[in-house]
C-alpha cells in the first residue's frame, strides 16, 4: 500500500440550476487571454447534448482515454510508436469549429457609423482572424436549456441503449446541468500521450498540470483526455488545462468555481488512495466493475493502518486530518450517492457527480403521477430522466448504483418531512435504503444545508517541507533573474550560462547550517540552540 | 575566387556555429518558445496532406545528405557500394522524397497564405521560412537533371566533389576550392541550404531538436514532486 492523497470534487447536479457563474469565474480568472478565448476550463452543459466540445463523450470519433487490450491498459488512440507516427498529424484532435469560433461584436461600429436612416449594428467578428460573421453557428453553450432542435442533441451517446424518439416528445422532456471541469484523474491519458513528458501529475495533491516550458506542441493530450479538458492555445502552441486553481488550492481556499457557486453544489477536499492499485484498478475487465474498483482503491481515512501507513509514505497529519473531515469520502463511499463521469473511459476520474432527481411537481399535484402516500414525493420510477440515463453518463451503464443512490436521496427527504410536519421520524424508509438515522442527519447537513466550512475541506499546502534545508533557502522567494520567472533553486536541467547566484552558491556554508546534527551530549541551552538550527 | 572561398569556406562556420549556439542559447533561455507551433487546430484537411508529405520528405532528405554527403568514400568502398550506383540512388531517393516534400510544402504554403485563420495566426518568421525551405528544396530538386545528365554519361566528379567538401567543412579544413568544378546550380543550392542551419534557430524549426524518442520508453505517468532537494 502507498498512500497518497487526491485533490477531489463532488458536485450535487440535485442542486445545479446552471446559471454558469462558475464558468464565468473561471473564464475571468484563467482563460481570459489571446489564444484561449474559445477554452472554457470549467463550462456548464445542458444533458441531454453533445456538448463542449461538439460530442467529446464519443470515443468512437475522438480515440480519448484507456482501452484494455489482452489484460493491459492501452491508449485508446494507439501505443507509443502509433502516437509518434501522428506527430505530424494528429487524427484525433478537435478542430476550433468543434468546440465554436470565438468572437466579438464591433461595438465601435455603433459610435463611428455615419448618420442614416437604419441603426447601425454591431457586427460578430471572428478573434482568431478579425473577418466579420456571417452568421453565428455555435457557441459555448449552444445547447443551454435544451436549445436546438432534438435531433441533434439526440447525437448524445448516453442516449445508448434507450428508446430515445419518446424523449422528442415535448411532455417527456427532460433536462439536467452538467457542470465540468478537468477531473484531475488518478491514470490521466493526458499525462500518458504526452511525448514529451510536460504534463504531470503532482505527488503532494495529485493535480494535473502542464509544463508550459517542457510543452512542445505535439497536442496529443488534447486528444487523449476523453473529457476533451486539455485545450491548445494558439497563439502560445501550448496545452493549458483546468490547474484546480492551485494557488488558491496550495493556500486552503476552495478552486473558484467552487467558491463561486451560488447553487452550493460543489464538495472540495482531499481523498486518501493506495497509488499501487491504479493500474489494477483501471484495467479490471468489465465497464460496469470499474466505479466499484475505483472505490476500491480510496482508503478510508479513519482506519489507524491507512493513517500510520499515510504517515510513512510523507503525508502531513494536517492533511490526513482534512481527509478525515473531507466531504468527499462521505459523499463517495459511504452514502455512495456520487458517481464518477464515465468511468468507462478508464482514466479514474476524481471529479463526482451526485445525479439529480427530477420530480414533476405538477404532476404529483393533479395526483398523475405515482408517489408516496402523502402524494408528495414521487416514486423513483416516476422521475423524468430515464435511470439508464444517467446509468451512461455515471456507471458506464449500471443502473444498480444509481438507483441507490437516488433511493437513498428520496429517502433523505422523506424521513425530513415525517420529522418535521409528521413530528415523528418515519425509520422505515432509511431501513429500506440502508441508511442509519445519524448517517442521514448528517447527509441532510452536507447535502441540504451544505455549509461553506462542510463543503470545502482543503489543508493547506506545507511549503516548509518542500525544502530538505529550509535554512538554505532563506532570503530566496520572491525574486527572479533572467527571464525565468518564478523558478527557484532546484532546476536541474541543462544551463549554458554560469548558473544564476542564488542557485550557484553553496547555501548551506553561507547559513552556516552544520551538516550533522550536533550530539546531544549536554543538554543545551534552548535559546542558543535555536541560533544554530 | 574570393567569394567563392567566404561562400563555401567561411560561411559555412557561420551558419554552424549560429545553428549550435543559436539553438543552445534559446533551449537554455527561451524555453517557453521551443515548440512545434502546431496551427492544426485552425485547420486540419490540408495539414493532413502537407504535412505528412512534407515531413516524411524533409526527413529523409536530411537524411539522406547527412549519410550521402559524410560518409568517407572509403566506407563506401568497403561495403562494396559503388560511386555510379550511390550516384543512382542519391538521385532515385533524393528526387522522389524531394517531390513529395515539395507537394507537402506547396500545400503547406498555400494553407498558410490562403487559409485566413492559418495567415492570420502566422509570425512573419512562420512564412519566411516556409518560402525559404521551398525555394532551398526547388533549387535541389533543379539538381536532379544535371546529377542524371552525369550519370548518363558516367560522370560522378560532382558527387564525390561535394561530398569531399562536406567532409573537409565538417573536419575544419574545407576546401572551397573543391568545388570548383562543381555546377553553379548545385552551389546556390548549398547556400540556400546552408543559411537554412544559419536560420533554424530563430524560427520554429527547433522542434526537429525535441523528436520525443524518448516517449518510447519511458513509463506512461509522470508524477513530480515540490519537494526541492540540494543535491550539489
Amino acid at each position: 500500500m502507498k498512500v497518497r492523497a487526491n485533490f477531489a470534487m463532488v458536485m450535487n447536479l440535485d442542486k445545479c440550476i446552471g446559471c454558469h457563474t462558475c464558468s464565468v469565474t473561471c473564464k475571468n480568472v484563467w482563460t481570459n487571454r489571446v489564444g484561449v478565448e474559445y477554452v472554457w476550463f470549467n463550462n456548464v452543459e445542458t444533458k441531454p447534448g453533445i456538448g463542449y466540445p461538439k460530442n467529446w463523450e464519443d470515443q468512437g470519433k475522438w480515440n480519448g482515454g484507456w482501452v484494455v487490450k489482452d489484460g493491459k491498459l492501452e491508449l485508446k488512440a494507439g501505443g507509443r510508436v502509433k502516437r509518434l507516427m501522428n506527430l505530424f498529424m494528429n487524427p484525433d484532435l478537435p478542430e476550433i469549429d468543434d468546440y465554436y469560433e470565438p468572437f466579438t461584436y464591433d461595438y465601435a461600429h455603433l459610435q463611428a457609423s455615419p448618420l442614416a436612416e437604419a441603426a447601425p449594428t454591431a457586427r460578430p467578428r471572428s478573434l482568431i482572424d478579425g473577418r466579420p460573421m456571417e452568421k453565428i453557428e455555435w457557441g459555448p453553450n449552444w445547447e443551454d436549456d435544451l436549445a436546438g432542435e432534438f435531433q441533434k442533441r439526440a447525437q448524445d451517446t448516453n442516449f445508448a441503449d434507450i428508446e430515445k424518439g419518446i424523449y422528442a416528445e415535448f411532455e417527456h422532456s427532460f433536462q439536467m446541468y452538467l457542470p465540468r471541469i478537468c477531473n484531475h484523474c488518478l491514470n490521466p491519458s493526458c499525462v500518458a500521450a504526452c511525448p514529451s513528458g510536460s504534463m504531470y501529475k503532482r505527488e503532494e495533491d495529485g493535480i494535473v498540470l502542464v509544463d508550459q516550458n517542457k510543452c512542445r506542441s505535439w497536442r496529443m493530450c488534447v486528444s487523449s483526455c476523453p473529457y476533451k479538458k486539455v485545450f491548445y492555445n494558439w497563439e502560445s502552441g501550448k496545452a493549458e488545462k483546468c490547474t484546480a486553481c492551485y494557488p488558491r488550492w496550495e493556500s486552503g481556499l476552495p478552486t473558484i468555481c467552487s467558491e463561486s457557486c451560488v447553487g452550493r453544489i460543489r464538495f472540495n477536499g482531499i481523498i486518501l488512495y493506495d497509488a499501487d492499485r491504479i493500474g489494477e484498478a483501471a484495467a479490471v475487465e468489465s465497464e460496469q466493475d470499474l466505479y466499484e474498483a475505483q472505490m476500491g482503491i480510496f482508503l478510508d481515512p479513519n482506519d489507524p493502518a491507512v493513517v500510520a501507513q499515510a504517515r510513512v509514505d510523507g503525508i502531513p497529519d494536517s492533511w490526513i486530518e482534512a481527509a478525515q473531515k473531507s466531504p468527499i469520502y462521505k459523499l463517495v463511499i459511504e452514502w455512495q450517492v456520487a458517481f464518477p463521469i464515465h468511468p468507462e473511459f478508464r482514466t479514474l476520474p476524481m471529479v463526482w457527480y451526485i445525479p439529480p432527481l427530477s420530480p414533476v411537481q405538477a404532476g404529483i399535484d393533479q395526483g398523475a403521477i405515482p408517489s408516496d402516500p402523502e402524494h408528495v414525493i414521487p416514486k423513483l420510477e416516476m422521475l423524468r430522466m430515464p435511470i439508464k440515463y444517467l446509468a451512461n453518463l455515471l456507471t458506464a451503464g449500471d443502473e444498480g448504483p444509481i438507483v441507490r443512490g437516488l433511493k437513498r436521496m428520496i429517502a433523505m427527504r422523506q424521513y425530513y418531512r415525517s420529522v418535521q410536519v409528521e413530528g415523528k421520524p418515519d425509520l422505515r424508509v432509511l431501513e429500506e435504503v440502508g441508511l442509519t438515522e445519524a448517517q442521514v442527519k448528517e447527509m441532510y447537513r452536507y447535502m441540504a444545508l451544505s455549509k461553506y466550512e462542510d463543503r470545502y475541506v482543503i489543508p493547506t499546502s506545507h511549503d516548509e517541507l518542500r525544502h530538505e534545508n529550509s535554512h538554505a533557502f532563506q532570503g530566496q522567494m520572491g525574486y527572479t533573474f533572467g527571464n525565468d520567472s518564478c523558478s527557484v533553486a532546484g532546476h536541474d536541467g541543462f544551463s549554458l550560462f554560469p548558473e544564476k547566484r542564488k542557485q550557484s552558491v553553496d547555501l548551506k556554508v553561507m547559513q552556516f547550517v552544520p551538516r550533522a546534527r550536533p550530539k546531544p551530549t549536554a543538554p543545551a541551552d534552548p535559546v542558543e540552540r535555536t541560533g544554530t538550527e | 575566387m574570393r567569394l567563392q572561398q567566404f561562400f563555401f569556406g567561411i560561411y559555412p562556420y557561420i551558419a554552424l556555429s549560429v545553428f549550435f549556439l543559436g539553438s543552445l542559447i534559446r533551449f537554455d533561455r527561451e524555453q517557453y518558445t521551443w515548440k512545434a507551433d502546431s496551427s492544426q487546430l485552425l485547420e486540419r484537411k490540408q495539414l493532413r496532406l502537407g504535412s505528412n508529405l512534407f515531413h516524411i520528405g524533409i526527413l529523409v532528405l536530411f537524411a539522406g545528405h547527412f549519410v550521402g554527403l559524410l560518409t568517407p568514400h572509403a566506407v563506401w568502398a568497403v561495403i562494396g557500394v559503388s560511386d555510379e550506383a550511390h550516384q543512382s540512388l542519391a538521385i532515385g531517393v533524393g528526387a522522389l522524397f524531394g517531390v513529395l516534400c515539395m507537394i507537402g510544402g506547396v500545400v503547406l504554403w498555400r494553407r498558410r497564405m490562403y487559409n485566413p485563420r492559418v495567415r492570420a495566426t502566422s509570425r512573419l518568421m512562420d512564412i519566411f521560412i516556409l518560402d525559404w525551405l521551398l525555394v532551398t528544396l526547388g533549387f535541389g530538386l533543379s539538381t536532379i537533371p544535371v546529377s542524371v545528365y552525369h550519370a548518363f554519361h558516367g560522370d560522378v566528379s560532382a558527387m564525390v566533389l561535394l561530398a569531399d567538401w562536406a567532409q573537409s567543412v565538417v573536419s575544419f579544413r574545407a576546401d572551397a576550392g573543391l568545388l570548383d568544378g562543381v555546377g553553379l546550380i548545385y552551389k546556390v543550392h548549398l547556400f540556400f541550404g546552408l543559411t537554412v542551419f544559419l536560420l533554424f534557430p530563430f524560427t520554429r524549426l527547433v522542434h526537429a531538436w525535441s523528436v520525443p524518442l524518448t516517449y518510447l520508453f519511458r513509463p506512461y505517468q509522470i508524477v513530480r514532486t515540490k519537494l526541492v532537494r540540494y543535491h550539489r
